[in-house]
């Protein structure tokens, strides 16, 4: 069964969050330890064990990185666990630069207004490649599937710098 | 976790930290990056007529490990061929600055960057 079967969503890259919530709690309630006070510790066993699975299905298709990367899994190509090497001097040259920015950024006479350039600057470079990426996805087109995961692991660079923005958020303007 | 006390003296005092001009005929760049952690990673060597690396710069956006990886290179490249420089292997990297298995991924990372800077000289010769 796959998480969007688990949930009752149609396989698709646009998730209804709201919808997801809402089936989340269902889901959660019947396996809920209360309901197997009485049962057999195999039964116990096992409400436990789809608790996990519901909350990993739950935040898989939450997070659009992670749900575009189970997706590709569900595609047959697995890159969760690989510890290979982007190699892409063009790309890699720029997310140099823009973490250089940030540094600036620190040091900014208007660091707020330099962080929120920088913010919006990696959003639309994210909603670009979830563009590219969705159609992919969603027609599971095996031909771009490699395609699709160096979009992928170009996306789990922006996500990063976005942490790294929002830790330096956190740092400047905590008190 | 608990870095190595080599990981840390690399870490607070990093090694030939900065760039070369990158259009300079003698300076061969490695851009890599680490998709699992986002970790980005410049190494930059500047190579002699005889491909000899003469001096090594790096800069490096990632955690400890990263940092600590790309400077230890940096030393262990200085003086080297260019072909014995392409033999450094990740393995050695992670076992003198005895890294954690989860952090193997960035001593891959300093391996890929001299083997990416070679192939930049070569491209370029």
């Amino acid at each position: 069964m796959t998480y969007f079967e688990l949930f009752q969503l149609p396989y698709g890259f646009a998730v209804d969050l709201g919808a997801l919530t809402i089936t989340y709690r269902d889901l959660q309630k019947a396996v809920h330890p209360d309901n197997f006070a009485n049962a057999s510790s195999h039964e116990q066993l096992m409400a436990v064990q789809k608790t996990a699975e519901i909350n990993d299905a739950l935040a898989t298709l939450k997070h659009p990185l992670r749900r575009a990367e189970y997706m590709l899994h569900l595609m047959g190509v697995d890159i969760r666990a690989e510890q290979q090497t982007l190699q892409d001097p063009a790309f890699l040259m720029a997310q140099m630069e823009l973490r250089e920015a940030l540094d600036d950024a620190r040091h900014a006479d208007d660091p707020d207004a330099a962080l929120a350039t920088l913010t919006s600057q990696t959003q639309s470079d994210i909603d670009q490649y979830f563009n590219d990426l969705t159609p992919i996805l969603d027609a599971q087109d095996q031909a771009n599937a490699e395609n699709a995961a160096d979009f992928i692991r170009k996306l789990k660079f922006l996500y990063k710098f976005l942490d790294e923005i929002e830790r330096l958020e956190d740092e400047l303007f905590s008190d | 976790m608990a870095y190595s006390e080599k990981v840390i003296d690399h870490y607070e005092n990093p090694r030939n930290v900065g760039s070369f001009d990158k259009n300079d005929p003698s300076v061969a760049t490695g851009m890599v990056g680490a998709p699992a952690c986002g970790d980005v990673m410049k190494l930059q060597l500047k190579i002699s007529d005889e491909g000899v690396i003469e001096d090594a710069k790096f800069k490096t956006y990632g955690c400890g490990s990263a940092i600590a990886s790309s400077s230890l290179v940096t030393e262990w490249v200085k003086g080297k061929t260019i072909d014995e420089a392409q033999t450094i292997k990740n393995t050695a990297i992670a076992e003198e600055l005895a890294l954690p298995p989860v952090k193997i991924h960035c001593s891959i990372l300093a391996e890929d960057a001299i083997k990416a800077a070679i192939e930049d000289y070569k491209s370029k010769q």
